[in-house]
């Protein structure tokens, strides 16, 4: 079954073309990867799903539904969530309150339950501690719940914003470029992490990634960008011998076992 | 000094510290800075004098009317303003507070820029009247800061597009805010008009409104604990400066700036108390395991 569709997504930026006639399905459980050059729109595909930016044309249904022009918080309570490029942690608060204050629709208890603290706002608040401590353990990040998410080393602060994105308990979890920066050693380790976070959690992930052996190893699916449009989509296999593909990535005579 | 004396000066506090509690929601906890609260501190204040002087009503019930209508004016200009960016926001209090003095000035039934009094049959706030409402106060804005909706105030303080990608209605959040922030000035308002029991405009202009700020600031954001020392220093300080006369603003003025250079993060850091008592225990318990080691 689809869980996201995309139908010619458009978004223009005055004159300049940022994603033209972008049309995706995304399945159920499955690991869908994105990748083109840079600048190709990935990320401002990213922005348009999660409300970000408006779009200037098409449509994009999220299980059957259109969410094109809501909010950006209201397609979060949906059930759609994603990490940033360039990490947009809650710096100054703990890692522990990072992740448990991503965990605030998992209770309901109100503005009044929190001001006389009533036994809704307790109990509220003890589930959500525990689903807190879970999440830490499952993300090796128990260790440093007390440090800063801003004095984190980088990698850390990578984990910790996949860790922030999970606690809301999205169906679909968007994740662009998580291996930004990180060395091979790390990224096989953040690779495990998702494999096992998507198994845990029953998600279904689209990735950005400029790590060709993750995406190529992760996902069931990748779409292909250029310019805003879309170059080509299939199995990992089929990508890796799609000659438009090699073309536009290694340039004119390139051989696909060279790494981008 | 006499005990008189003594006693203004802790009531004055304590209607700063209430002031200032609400500020700190919406400054310390919110990241939204305001140059405008001492306008809902004047509507605080005309509303509770009208209700007790025109209309008889118990002062009590008077003051929890003017907070509610100060929130109630927060909820509009919070609806007109809340969807700008912090700079521009920061403008529009600034013109909201300035408007509302204006206004107050212009209206001649409750004595324009020539002041309202209040006849000295009416109740006095005393000590324990500051003291009861400020521990309510101080009660329940802490169990909303250590609430999820708490936590949603200082995500949107730490990053905007983060918190709405999480889910938070920052609009709703920022409204909620402004909301608490005006009610508990508005309240102080009320306690200021029956302490002095005598209300001009002028008091409520924008040197005010930076005062409460600067109590916040200097306090260090993001701590109750810090509000509260911080209003203390500031409310005391001018007083033991008295015998300076004039040069006392100057001084105050260079303690203030001193603070900021040695501790710019305020003079709690965003730590509260409790977080410090926590630290020292901490420690001592780390020292007492060294011993044992090494023994």
């Amino acid at each position: 079954m689809s869980l996201l569709e995309l139908r010619d997504v458009t978004k223009q930026f005055g004159g300049l073309v940022a994603v033209g006639d972008v049309s995706l399905t995304v399945e159920q459980g499955s690991i869908h990867g994105l990748i083109g050059p840079n600048g190709a729109g990935k990320t401002t595909l990213f922005n348009l799903i999660t409300g970000i930016y408006g779009l200037s044309g098409g449509t994009i249904l999220f299980e059957r539904e259109p969410i094109d022009g809501l909010a950006p918080f209201r397609i979060a309570q949906k059930g759609i969530t994603r990490t940033f490029q360039n990490i947009r942690l809650f710096k100054d608060l703990s890692v522990y309150d990072n992740v448990l204050t991503a965990c605030h629709m998992n209770t309901k208890y109100s503005v009044v339950e929190a001001l006389f603290r009533l036994p809704a706002r307790n109990q509220g608040e003890k589930k959500l501690k525990q689903e807190t401590e879970i999440l830490l353990d499952i993300m090796n990040l128990t260790d440093r719940r007390d440090v800063s998410a801003g004095n984190l080393p980088y990698g850390f602060q990578r984990r910790l914003e996949i860790a922030r994105a999970v606690a809301l308990k999205p169906t679909l979890l968007l994740l662009d470029e998580p291996a930004a920066g990180m060395n091979p050693d790390e990224t096989f380790e953040l690779l495990e992490m998702i494999k096992q976070v998507k198994r845990e959690f029953g998600l279904t992930v689209l990735i950005i990634e400029h790590h060709m052996d993750l995406i190529m190893n992760l996902c069931d699916r990748i779409m292909v960008l250029n310019f805003g449009r879309v170059l080509a989509e299939g199995s990992p296999i089929e990508i890796q011998n799609d000659p438009a593909v090699v073309q536009a990535y290694l340039g004119e005579g390139g051989n696909h076992d060279a790494r981008y | 000094m006499s005990w008189a004396y003594i006693t203004t000066v802790l009531i004055m506090t304590g209607i700063n510290l209430l002031a200032v509690i609400g500020l700190s929601v919406l400054t310390g906890f919110t990241g939204l800075f305001s140059f405008g609260h001492a306008g809902f501190m004047a509507i605080g204040a005309y509303t509770s004098a009208i209700l007790t002087v025109w209309l008889g009503v118990p002062y009590y019930l008077a003051l929890l009317i003017a907070g509610l209508a100060a929130g109630l004016i927060s909820l509009v200009i919070g609806r007109l303003t809340l969807k700008l960016k912090g700079d521009y926001f920061i403008i529009a209090t600034l013109g909201f507070g300035e408007s509302i003095r204006l206004l107050f000035n212009w209206f001649d039934p409750i004595g324009g820029s020539r002041g309202f009094r209040i006849p000295s049959e009416i109740h006095y706030t005393s000590l324990s009247d500051v003291i009861i409402i400020n521990l309510i106060a101080l009660i329940l804005i802490a169990n909303l800061i250590n609430s999820r909706h708490g936590r949603n105030f200082k995500a949107i303080r730490e990053e905007e597009m983060a918190s709405q990608v999480i889910g938070i209605n920052i609009f709703r959040y920022k409204m909620l805010s402004f909301f608490i922030s005006a009610v508990l000035v508005g309240i102080a308002g009320g306690m200021l008009a029956h302490l002095t029991h005598f209300l001009i405009p002028r008091n409520f202009d924008m040197t005010k409104s930076t005062f409460l700020t600067i109590m916040v600031i200097l306090g260090g954001l993001g701590s109750l604990s810090g509000s509260v020392i911080g209003t203390v220093v500031l409310t005391f300080i001018p007083e033991f400066l008295r015998n300076f006369n004039e040069w006392r603003y100057v001084i105050f003025g260079f303690l203030v700036v001193l603070v900021m250079v040695l501790r710019p993060k305020g003079l709690m850091g965003g730590y509260e108390i409790s977080d410090l008592l926590r630290w020292v225990k901490r420690r001592l318990v780390r020292r007492r395991g060294e011993k044992n080691e090494s023994a």
